[in-house]
């Protein structure tokens, strides 16, 4: 037997709540509606009926106006509580007589229900004129299907109240989390990392239970100096291996180590459903997404944070202006400039003329403070740090300036010049601080 | 008589003793990738995959023009690339304008340190995954990049090889030696600057000379015509884009 509970006006979760006081196989039907499997509750609550009643009582108590159907399968439920009102319990045998007055838009009210054509088929039904369950049951059924497909049948099944649908069990997601209070304050890595270890083995040892991945984790270090250190590890991710996180926390540690010893470690996750990716034979090779996480930390272990990731261009005519965001690959079809399959399958030769060969500039950062002799306003001899020679050909001046209304304008005449040490550079005079520089050459 | 052929006139005569003891089993040819320029094609054929390609010259001489082409290409044809900038002296934004899909390529700034540079190409090479792995060592003395022990050059060599990543290192002056599978020489051949002398000119581009280095031709006396091709590189945010 299932039981409905049917709230027009509670929360969801109020409601879930509720049902899990009478039964732990509770299914979350719809916002307005949970079902739950009343089967084995007699010993404890007596008849449906007194255990319909007991719901009511205790939803009243909680503040909530509830009517409760109870039939032999859980959709027959629904509708009960939905169209009967108050309590209803449609002994077995009796559904499709105690529905037929039902009206049938009780069928697409539900979430289970709403699919795509069920607001046309609301309709087909509406214009034949059929208003209740009893009608729609007593339709033929090889004419109904006929005309609006499967679907037909299966409504006519509910209609009768024969539904035979398993109950759709509601499994809340517990937190995945783990805390230690260690003995004595740990201050060396190593053995803080033999504790991680053991706590990250438990949380993901609940994930994979569940087949669940984590797209972040959060480590929260309680420290001797009554401090806490808490580090996040957002992921661009589902990770399903527990090596490749603990690798990234190592290494996060090792950038950045606590600043005392510490006392206890609380580790959590957060559980999201694992990627499923099928790669293709002709997708472009690719970096594994936890491999590459593993080594931007590696990199940035070694030449700082900062100083890895993808370049962006900012949207600003400041000469050198430079962005760096986080480095990360999208899967193929999401990016409209990585080709399809079909255009990687037949490439074209990435064949463009001499012609639109463009001349590359190699920056020098910061700028190189440069000795300028000038005739006339125009360099002839250049002596900065590695760079020395006269000016063979020049091009400019070119005058930019921007941002005047910040503290840190900038205000400068460029010029191209080959110099006669055979390289061609590009030089700019600051001219509010009256240097010059060089920016950097072509290359 | 040239090798090859004393090579096939001794495996004839020792054939009939020795059988198929003989055969030896040919190194597969390595797959390509195109640089986009195609008189640099025409010369090297493109970079050879799970091998080392230098590529030398001095400053100006084109090195990274033929660096942004072979990115561009790369990262067009929905590559994962990483370039480890030895110099800090890559400009996004000529890479971009010559085509390179910036989201797609790895910038490791190592800030003038070449140890770390080394470290993070060992990185990168080891993660795998990389449809080119760019070492730009071109702003770094040569007497420096000569110290580079060549332990680690032959580590780079182990590290690509079998895998379908293409290493590039730019560089003043070859310093790979045996380990590098080609060496691209540049140079650049004059300067184009637009305008009458004197009064203001634009730099227009230039012209620059690619040359084959290694391997080299069979035949010596046309290698200097055969493997080597000029092209011409356009200023885009040089001069073009300015007016006079």
């Amino acid at each position: 037997m299932y039981a409905c509970i049917h709230c027009r006006e509670g929360s969801r979760q109020a409601l879930l709540n509720l049902a899990f006081t009478f039964s732990p196989r509770v299914e979350d039907t719809a916002p307005d509606a949970v079902a739950l499997d009343i089967d084995g509750l007699e010993r404890i609550f007596g008849s449906p009926l007194a255990l319909a009643e007991r719901i009511v009582r205790l939803a009243s108590d909680a503040g909530l106006r509830v009517e409760v159907g109870v039939a032999s399968n859980p959709d027959a439920a629904v509708c009960a509580a939905r169209g009967l009102g108050g309590i209803a319990v449609i002994p077995a045998g009796q559904e499709a007589l105690l529905l037929a007055a039902l009206p049938v838009s009780l069928l697409f009210a539900s979430s289970a229900d709403s699919r795509q054509s069920s607001a046309e088929i609301e309709e087909t039904l509406r214009l034949w004129g059929i208003r209740t369950l009893g009608e729609l049951a007593a339709l033929p059924e090889a004419a109904l299907s006929a005309r609006i497909g499967q679907e037909g049948p299966r409504l006519q099944k509910l209609a009768r109240g024969a539904g035979c649908r398993p109950l759709l069990a509601f499994s809340p997601v517990p937190g995945f989390e783990h805390s230690l209070q260690l003995e004595y304050p740990v201050a060396l890595l190593e053995p803080l990392f033999f504790v991680l270890s053991r706590l990250l083995h438990e949380l993901w040892a609940g994930l994979e239970a569940r087949a669940l991945a984590t797209d972040e984790l959060r480590l929260r270090l309680h420290l001797e100096d009554r401090s806490a250190d808490e580090r996040n590890f957002r992921l661009p991710f589902p990770l399903r291996d527990h090596r490749a996180g603990l690798k990234l926390m190592q290494l996060e540690l090792e950038q950045r180590p606590p600043q005392a010893a510490v006392t206890a470690l609380w580790l959590a996750a957060n559980p999201v459903e694992p990627r499923v990716l099928q790669d293709g034979l002709f997708i472009p090779l690719a970096p594994a997404p936890d491999k590459l996480e593993v080594l931007l930390a590696r990199l940035a272990n070694l030449v700082g944070q900062e100083n890895v990731g993808a370049a962006e261009l900012l949207d600003t005519h400041r000469p050198g202006a430079l962005g760096m965001k986080r480095f990360t690959i999208r899967p193929p079809g999401s990016n409209p400039q990585i080709p399809q399959i079909s255009q990687i399958r037949n490439p074209r030769p990435f064949a463009k003329s001499a012609d639109s060969t463009l001349l590359a500039f190699r920056v020098f950062r910061p700028p190189l403070p440069a000795q300028v002799q000038a005739r006339q306003g125009r360099p002839e001899r250049i002596t900065a740090r590695g760079v020395k020679g006269n000016v063979v050909s020049l091009a400019g001046a070119w005058r930019t300036s921007g941002d005047w209304w910040k503290s840190d304008g900038w205000d400068r005449d460029e010029w191209d010049v080959a110099l006669s040490d055979g390289a061609l550079y590009r030089i700019y005079c600051d001219r509010a601080a009256r240097a010059w520089f060089i920016e950097g050459l072509y290359d | 008589m040239g090798p090859a052929s004393l090579k096939t006139e001794l495996q004839s005569a020792l054939s009939a003793r020795f059988g198929s003891y003989l055969n030896f089993q040919e190194k597969p040819a390595p797959e390509l990738l195109f640089t986009g320029i195609p008189e640099v094609d025409a010369i090297a054929g493109g970079l050879p995959r799970g091998c080392l390609t230098e590529i030398v010259g001095p400053p100006s001489s084109g090195r990274t023009s033929l660096l942004d082409s072979i990115l561009a290409a790369a990262t067009s044809a929905g590559e994962i690339c990483a370039l480890v900038d030895a110099g800090d002296s890559f400009d996004p934004e000529t890479a971009a304008a010559a085509g390179v899909n910036l989201d797609q390529l790895l910038w490791v700034r190592c800030g003038a340190r070449p140890a770390d540079a080394l470290k993070a190409t060992d990185l990168l090479l080891q993660g795998g995954g990389f449809g080119m792995v760019v070492l730009d060592l071109g702003d770094i003395p040569p007497r420096q990049v000569r110290r580079i022990p060549l332990t680690s050059w032959f580590r780079f060599r182990r590290g690509v090889e079998h895998k379908p990543t293409c290493l590039v290192a730019i560089e003043q002056e070859p310093c790979a030696k045996s380990c590098a599978s080609l060496v691209l020489e540049m140079r650049r051949q004059r300067e184009c600057w637009s305008g009458a002398a004197g009064c203001s000119c634009l730099l227009d581009g230039a012209v620059v000379q690619a040359a084959r280095r290694k391997p080299a031709g069979r035949d010596l006396t046309t290698k200097a015509q055969r493997h080597q091709e000029s092209f011409l590189v356009s200023s885009c945010l040089g001069g073009s884009t300015r007016t006079a």
